[in-house]
């Protein structure tokens, strides 16, 4: 197809060139940006031939910060404001932060996510992740010498609606257009998948420095299918370094108070534990303030250590197993992902679990640390309309099931976890007492009976409903997950027509306008002139819109009627007359005229694909 | 090929309750090859709510005809004769003794091997339903017995899930 796209006079020759997609691995301990070139995805380095880059920032005085490496350089002397893991602080409460205690930050509980009290005031994990995914755009942008299309961003496939809503909130502070948010492990089988043209069910057990994530996923023909998901959203590397740095302080007879010393500690454990995936014993050396701690230490004190932790994800894996109703020797292979995974006691434990009584292979031979940025850029150059062959669809699941809270604190569930996104579910409720005119609605996500014990996503109110007895009311519920997982829900009453809805955002509220007012103040690009990127950005849709309009009119251009074809290139014609001028309004607004002009055309064009695709398949059955 | 079209008819299947899953599984990324909204996501946000319009209507039919119970209370509904499981519960006396006596056996299962061997239990009546559901719709046309061996496979389902909570809680 790209071969007989004819450019029309004034627009570049080859508009793909300027579609730079990237996939990025938001990490808890490290990000990386990774696209696809020459056909191939790989990781970015920076200008010093590094790829990762440590999700750490920290905060000095004036307005300045420091971003990755040169941040975690001073992690120890400056812990309470350099904030590192933020990922594990995602739409959060101090509540919800098991080890708040141990970790070296001022927190400040604010409705819906905790803050760390810095220099520069007040940071939230949204903004700290926004400075990190900030440096990687620049790192891409400087790379390629252009600006960015669009990125893929990964999340742990764990992750509930509002650390999901609160990672694209980060990207879109960051300025970057979120193509879609996609799993982790999805993300890693993608990858996987592709290199080796695997077929079958195949395990993604995934720990990273702050999260556990297992899934199942079924792949045929480029279809990556997620069958189950599960894990932990508070466990991961940090913990096995928690629990090395509180033996050792614990040996030594000793506390660590101050909140350098607990930074140290933490990163001299972690060196430690890195250092036994190779080595049979080592030393760990850290400088406290009250002089030197030094205690040896060998792997198997590591391993017997931190054995519950590993125990935790195996418990995980068998539910995740049951949950997909398969059995563990059909499992093909289990792809390890995250720098974790490399502790030759979790590759034991894995490759035990699923070994006993399958053909199954623990995949180890690409790079953990790179595998979820690799698999992200693959989807983002093919959702950016790059890719050559059309084969790559990922069909994930929502992890955690969804609900409303119904009489007495209890959950009625809506949207059973591992159901496939998108997704729209309706149920039936009605009022309890007689006269009610309005009904609380309150949206939870877990799999616990108890609200309680639930997460509380969204509240909102339906009003004006008319007086009736108790119970005749019909008041319908319906849910929404669109593809990045991110749901919205409405209520309806059937009798009267009365209707409420919420798109559903953390509490925490970076309402939309919040995000244009921190971007307007100039945050992570304070050089950048705002009007003429929106301009730009403008300009790229409307070129985006148009070729893709002329595209299905060459192929599809029969399914109008003359006079629908004259009004599509009457709009085509308006927005080309306008994407030559500068008013980024006027173009925006063109190109919502002619998307809406082309919706009946996009209709029938499916309607049209489902039919051949039906035909292509009787011919094969036949 | 339209969206409104009934489950069957979107994935080219019989109307019956025997469902050939291969033939279910492949039809299902057939279509959502064809309708998913990632294959149009260079396209504009027109083409991303009727994307999102099919993705969503097929997966619900997938889901629909995949789930036994499911397709069951669908074809029931489809022939006239609607389960209204919520308002109807009149359920045989043996069935009902019979299902006290799982539920004695449960609670009084003390480990997960016990769950298991009564699962495995309930697992093989659950089949042997299934199959009487399948000869009611597709061989004898009887949909008020079908929609009383749904209703009796929907207690089942409940209970087997209850076992599934347990062993859920021994394990955690």
């Amino acid at each position: 197809m790209a071969l007989l796209q004819i450019s029309e006079p004034g627009q570049a020759p080859d508009p793909h060139q300027r579609r730079i997609a990237v996939g990025i691995d938001l990490g808890t301990t490290h990000s990386l940006v990774a696209a696809v070139r020459h056909g191939v995805a790989e990781c970015l380095p920076d200008a010093q031939g590094r790829v990762l880059l440590p999700s750490v920032v920290r905060y000095l005085d004036g307005q300045k910060r420091q971003v990755g490496y040169e941040a975690r350089a001073h992690q120890a002397e400056d812990a309470a404001d350099t904030v590192a893991s933020a990922k594990r602080l995602m739409g959060r409460r101090l509540a919800d932060l098991k080890d708040a205690a141990q970790l070296p930050y001022r927190f400040v509980d604010q409705p819906g996510m905790v803050a760390v009290d810095t220099r520069q005031g007040l940071k939230t994990a949204v903004e700290v992740s926004a400075e990190i995914l900030a440096t990687l755009r620049q790192r891409a942008e400087d790379t390629f010498d252009d600006d960015i299309f669009g990125a893929v961003v990964t999340v742990p496939a764990y992750f509930d609606d509002a650390q999901r809503q609160a990672t694209k909130d980060a990207a879109q502070l960051a300025g970057l257009n979120v193509l879609r948010l996609i799993n982790e492990p999805t993300a890693a089988a993608v990858a996987y998948g592709l290199d080796h043209g695997s077929e079958g069910l195949y395990a993604v057990y995934d720990l990273g420095g702050g999260t556990f994530d297992v899934s199942l996923l079924r792949l045929a023909k480029g279809v990556f299918e997620v069958v189950a998901t599960g894990g932990d959203a508070a466990l991961g590397g940090d913990d096995f370094d928690h629990r090395l740095a509180a033996w050792a302080l614990q040996q030594s007879g000793r506390s660590a108070v101050s909140a350098m010393d607990k930074g140290a500690l933490q990163m001299a454990a972690r060196r430690a534990r890195e250092t036994l995936t190779d080595h049979a014993t080592t030393m760990l050396h850290c400088p406290l303030d009250d002089g030197d701690l030094r205690i040896e230490l060998t792997r198997e004190q590591l391993e017997t250590l931190t054995q519950p932790l590993v125990e935790r994800t195996l418990a995980a894996l068998r539910k995740v197993v049951r949950d997909a109703r398969v059995q563990r020797g059909e499992v093909l292979g289990v792809v390890m992902v995250g720098g974790a995974t490399r502790m030759p006691a979790v590759r034991r434990a894995v490759a035990e679990f699923f070994g006993a009584d399958g053909p199954s292979r623990v995949l180890t031979d690409l790079n953990p640390d790179e595998v979820v940025a690799l698999g992200a850029a693959i989807q983002a150059h093919a959702l950016a309309g790059n890719a050559q062959d059309d084969q790559l669809l990922l069909l994930d699941v929502i992890p955690l099931s969804l609900g409303i809270e119904t009489m007495g604190g209890l959950v009625e569930r809506i949207v059973e976890r591992n159901t496939t996104i998108p997704v729209a579910k309706a149920q039936e409720f009605t009022t309890y007492q007689d006269g009610q005119t309005a009904m609380a609605i309150h949206v939870v996500q877990g799999e616990r009976e108890l609200v309680a014990d639930c997460r509380s996503l969204a509240r909102f109110e339906l009003r004006g409903i008319p007086p009736m007895a108790a119970g005749v009311a019909r008041i319908r519920v319906s849910f929404q997950i669109d593809a990045d997982g991110l749901l919205s829900v409405s209520a309806l009453e059937t009798v009267s027509g009365v209707m409420a809805s919420v798109v559903v955002k953390p509490s925490y509220g970076l309402a939309d306008d919040q995000v244009a007012q921190m971007l307007r103040d100039g945050f992570a690009h304070a050089s950048e002139d705002m009007q003429l990127r929106a301009l730009r950005e403008a300009r790229v849709d409307a070129d985006r819109l148009l070729l893709a309009t002329q595209s299905a009119l060459r192929s599809d251009g029969e399914l109008l009627s003359a006079a629908q074809r004259q009004d599509i290139e009457s709009l085509m014609a308006t927005l080309r007359e306008v994407v030559a001028g500068d008013n980024h309004d006027a173009i925006n607004a063109a190109v919502e005229a002619l998307a809406q002009g082309t919706e009946e055309f996009a209709a029938a064009r499916m309607n049209r694909g489902i039919r051949q695709a039906l035909a292509g398949r009787s011919i094969q059955d036949v | 090929m339209n969206i409104d079209d009934d489950d069957f008819t979107l994935f080219a299947l019989p109307e019956r309750f025997a469902v050939d899953l291969a033939q279910l599984d492949r039809r299902w990324r057939e279509l959502q090859t064809e309708v998913h909204p990632d294959r149009f996501a260079a396209q504009g946000a027109a083409a991303q709510r009727i994307a999102m319009q099919w993705s969503v209507r097929v997966n619900q039919a997938y889901q629909r005809l995949k789930d036994p119970l499911k397709r069951a209370a669908y074809l029931c509904e489809r022939r006239g004769a609607p389960v209204n499981a919520e308002r109807n519960t009149a359920m045989p006396r043996e069935f009902l003794m019979q299902q006290m006596a799982w539920r004695e056996a449960l609670d009084e299962a003390q480990d997960a091997a016990a769950m298991q061997a009564l699962d495995a239990r309930v697992a093989a009546q659950e089949q042997a339903l299934l199959g009487r559901l399948q000869a009611s719709f597709d061989e004898h046309n009887d949909v008020a017995a079908a929609a009383e061996q749904l209703r009796a496979l929907m207690f089942v389902a409940r209970f087997r899930q209850d076992v599934e909570q347990r062993l859920d809680a021994l394990e955690s």
